[in-house]
């Protein structure tokens, strides 16, 4: 008797199990009410190396860091700027300081009080040069810093310095554990404590890492108890994985969101939500080759490349034509530029004004050299190949022969971009929060390991770059950079290419999720799963 | 024989610190240096950020004064700090990899001498026939499969089609609640796939030793000689040539000392095992100097000693040579 019932157990205990997959298509789309619990499991390549952020420079590290620890100020979801730590702010009127109103009732998750000598700590750290962290740039402007009081902290810069709101962002991390030690050597770089949303519980190495809700959090106590980071080093297996619901979430190539996902056990069990990516890939020259000097040659090949073709046939439309150094829904975005749509004739016309001839050939001659040119791209990179191979078709029609070389990126860097030896590359740059592109742009960041690699320069956009960094009134900041983006659409010192979509699936028994043009993950805390559809207990 | 040892022994010495030298500059000259890598082409990483953590690394010194640091550490058996950013020492980061590692290379060994030696002797026994061939086709087909692609299909076929075994990793998420023998079967299951696989590649290798190796001593004049005075085949196959055909066998399991430690990149990245294959992989890939020299020493040193074993072990079972 014992042993039936026990086989009947089991039977229902698999009956249950099968239970928590309903073929009930519908089952998912009853958007109940919040509840606290479930797990949401994630997959990432790469395995976070130091969850003290200020000293990694991976996403996976940043991206569990930012569950676990605060800045003074964050993005909302339309990317402006409000507080995190700090309740409020004021900027002096000659808008070279900065007066932090930190929140009062903040605890550390070991329990201690934060204060503003936290912050004061972090700075200090981030400038300290036996610091090896690779973000001290911003804050070594800082003229001053100043605990005022427990609560309020003031920062001054020598000229006002746009960015520098934005870049208090940063993870402000605990003085009373990290003070007179060596911060490369502490424990808190395997076993953080912050005062985020949720705090850390293991990490087991090359497995996973498992962050648990912080009930006390001073915004509120996420809903969802438990967040798993699973590290899946073969984007194909985690596929695989998300298929077999091993995970909750995933970004998806595009052809994974387009083709492969496209079936009804998938669409029954989860969402597919589509943003903009904060980045841009583009065709950039090299303005010292003596046929990129000239604008029209620029201009000619922008013509003649169909950016239309390049986002439906590879990124499977998964994407917009870029038109700037910017994506369409920041504030900063100036859609009224000189465009660049396909157009053959116009193309041959500016390359014959440029004194480019036909030859017998069917190859551009000007005073005896064939336009040919070299599009670097780097290794491992799909996407990127794949347009240079439609750019070389294209420009082929033109009369242009262009050889594709891919190279390992860190001798693409070290070899090619740093000596200049180089006619033309495919890159992306990713789009920051905050519009201050002075390092790629400025013609003074020609130096070695510098970003304007290209030798972008332009007396007028200097001027503009640096008056936009040091304006603190938005609407001032608008206009130079409406500027830029005219200049530099006219210009075209790169053919900017397409902003792709970020195509995340999710799973369905997540709520509250809203894609903005800040991403997904910025109301985290708010996503719950009602209780009836929860998974994990 | 005990000379003999002695100055294999020694003779290790300036083969390990060529061994050292030879990689210590080659991993040097690759472009690209530690740390920074990451953040190439980052807007937020000034020049003079680089050049702190470029002197905090040491590598603003020449390359022998380099060479000669890491020289003084590591006959003191020092591994140093590795170069990515957790900067944990390098020993603890190899101890943790190298017990997965061993354990799923030790296994797949175990089953490729398991099945590749009795593949090996039957096909052997039966040269020739239908069954000879299908065999060779079928470990042939293992050895040219490539495994990313096996282990990606068998995934999809077991794990999402089936749901029969997990994809990917070692143990399930909740393997802390498990009871002790849901333990046991959890491991189990995640450990099938990569097991087999890898064992599949290695079949061929091992059953085509056996198979010529037993071939050869089968023609000798012993066994003609076994047969004549009237023995049984069981007899003269088990105790008179398989015992010979065997010796070279030996061989392999010395030389396969090293491979137990090295895992591959392709495997345990698709498996998601957390193995030395994936440590050596990332730490190339992110320059990191003290991790790929620490592995490295390790590595040669075992092959090393992995020679050395065989040969003794050979010796061992090999009178002629012994004496020879």
């Amino acid at each position: 008797m014992t042993l039936k019932r026990s086989i009947l157990f089991l039977c229902l205990f698999f009956l249950c199990l099968a239970c928590t997959r309903s073929k009930d298509p519908k089952f998912y789309d009853d958007t109940g009410t919040p509840a606290y619990g479930d797990t949401i499991i994630t997959g990432s390549i790469g395995e976070p190396s130091n969850l003290i952020p200020i000293l990694a420079t991976d996403s996976p590290s940043h991206e569990v860091a930012s569950f676990v620890y605060n800045g003074l100020v964050k993005y909302d979801k339309n990317l402006k700027i409000i507080g995190s730590l700090a309740e409020s702010w004021d900027i002096s009127k000659d808008n070279l300081s900065i007066t932090f109103h930190l929140r009062k009732n903040v605890r550390w998750h070991d329990n201690t009080p934060f204060t503003a000598h936290d912050v004061m700590f972090t700075y200090k750290l981030i400038i300290d040069p036996r610091t090896p962290t690779a973000y001290a740039g911003d804050f070594l402007l800082v003229k001053e810093a100043k605990v005022l009081d427990d609560y309020t902290f003031k920062v001054t810069y020598d000229k006002p310095f746009a960015p520098g709101l934005i870049s208090w962002s940063t993870a402000i991390l605990p003085k009373h554990l990290l003070e007179g030690k060596d911060v490369t050597k502490s424990p808190l770089s395997r076993r953080p404590i912050g005062t985020g949303p949720y705090k850390f519980e293991e990490w087991i190495p090359g497995e996973r890492i498992v962050l648990k809700a912080n009930k006390d959090y001073f915004e509120g106590s996420p809903y969802i108890s438990r967040y798993i980071m699973r590290i899946i080093p073969d984007t194909a297996t985690m596929f695989l994985e998300l298929k077999r619901y091993g995970i909750d979430m995933m970004g998806l190539t595009p052809l994974q969101a387009i083709r492969q996902t496209d079936y009804p056990a998938f669409k029954r069990e989860f969402n597919k939500f589509k943003y903009l990516s904060f980045a841009y890939i583009y065709l950039g020259y090299n303005l010292k080759h003596p046929f990129f000097k000239d604008k029209r040659v620029r201009q000619a090949i922008s013509y003649g490349i169909n950016k239309k073709e390049i986002i439906d046939g590879i990124l499977l439309g998964q994407g917009v034509e870029a038109d700037g150094p910017y994506k369409q829904d920041m504030w900063a975005y100036n859609g009224n530029v000189k465009k660049y749509p396909y157009d053959r004739e116009k193309a041959i016309k500016l390359l014959q004004e440029a004194g480019f001839k036909k030859a017998n050939d069917n190859i551009l001659y000007r005073d005896g050299i064939p336009f040919e040119f070299t599009i670097l791209v780097n290794q491992g990179n799909d996407v990127r190949i794949r347009c240079a191979e439609l750019i070389q078709k294209r420009l082929a029609d033109l009369g242009i022969k262009v050889k594709i070389r891919v190279i390992e990126w860190a001798s693409f860097i070290n070899e090619f971009i740093d000596k200049r030896n180089f006619e033309a590359v495919i890159l992306g740059w990713s789009i920051p929060n905050d519009p201050d592109i002075f390092d790629i742009w400025h013609s003074s960041k020609q130096g070695k390991k510098e970003l304007n690699f290209i030798s972008f320069e332009n007396k007028e956009v200097d001027e503009l770059l640096v008056k936009a960094r040091h304006t603190l009134n938005i609407e001032e900041r608008k206009k130079y950079y409406y500027r830029i983006q005219e200049i530099l659409a006219e210009e075209q010192p790169y053919t900017f290419l397409f902003v792709p979509y970020a195509n995340v699936a999710v799973h369905k028994r997540f709520k509250g999720i809203e894609p903005a043009p800040a991403g997904l993950m910025y109301d985290f805390i708010k996503w719950y799963v009602p209780e009836k559809q929860m998974r994990y207990r | 024989m005990l000379r003999y040892l002695i100055k294999r022994i020694l003779f290790m010495i300036p083969m390990l610190l060529g061994i050292t030298l030879i990689s210590f500059i080659v991993i040097h000259l690759t472009p690209g240096e530690p740390g920074v890598i990451e953040s190439e082409m980052n807007p937020k990483v000034t020049k003079e950020v680089r050049e702190r953590i470029r002197a905090y690394y040491g590598l603003d010194k020449p390359l022998h004064v380099q060479y000669y640091m890491w020289l003084k550490r590591i006959v003191k058996l020092d591994f140093g700090v590795s170069f990515a950013s957790d900067r944990r020492p390098v020993i603890d980061k190899i101890k943790e990899r190298i017990p997965v590692t061993i354990s799923i290379n030790l296994m797949s060994m175990v089953l490729i001498f398991i099945i590749g030696i009795p593949i090996g002797i039957y096909c052997a026994k039966h040269k020739d026939t239908t069954i000879d061939k299908a065999l060779t086709a079928f470990v042939f087909a293992g050895y040219a499969a490539p495994t990313f692609w096996l282990a990606l299909l068998l995934m999809m076929f077991f794990g999402v089609y089936l749901e029969w075994l997990p994809i990917s990793g070692l143990k399930s998420f909740n393997f802390s609640e498990l009871s002790f023998f849901e333990k046991i079967i959890d491991i189990a299951q995640h450990l099938i796939l990569p097991v087999c696989i890898s064992a599949f590649g290695g079949l061929a290798g091992i059953s085509r030793y056996m198979k010529s190796s037993l071939l050869e001593v089968l023609r000798q004049e012993y066994i003609t000689t076994a047969y004549a005075k009237g023995l049984p085949e069981d007899v003269v196959l088990k105790k008179h040539a398989l015992r010979n055909a065997l010796l070279p066998v030996i061989t392999i399991i010395g030389l396969s000392v090293p491979g137990l430690i090295g895992g591959s990149v392709i495997f345990e990245s698709i498996f998601s095992i957390p193995g030395m294959g994936q440590l050596f992989y990332m730490s190339v890939m992110s320059r990191d100097y003290p991790t790929i020299m620490g592995i490295l020493v390790i590595g040669a040193f075992l092959t090393l000693l992995g020679n050395l074993l065989s040969d003794i072990l050979y010796a061992v079972a090999d009178p002629r040579i012994r004496i020879g």
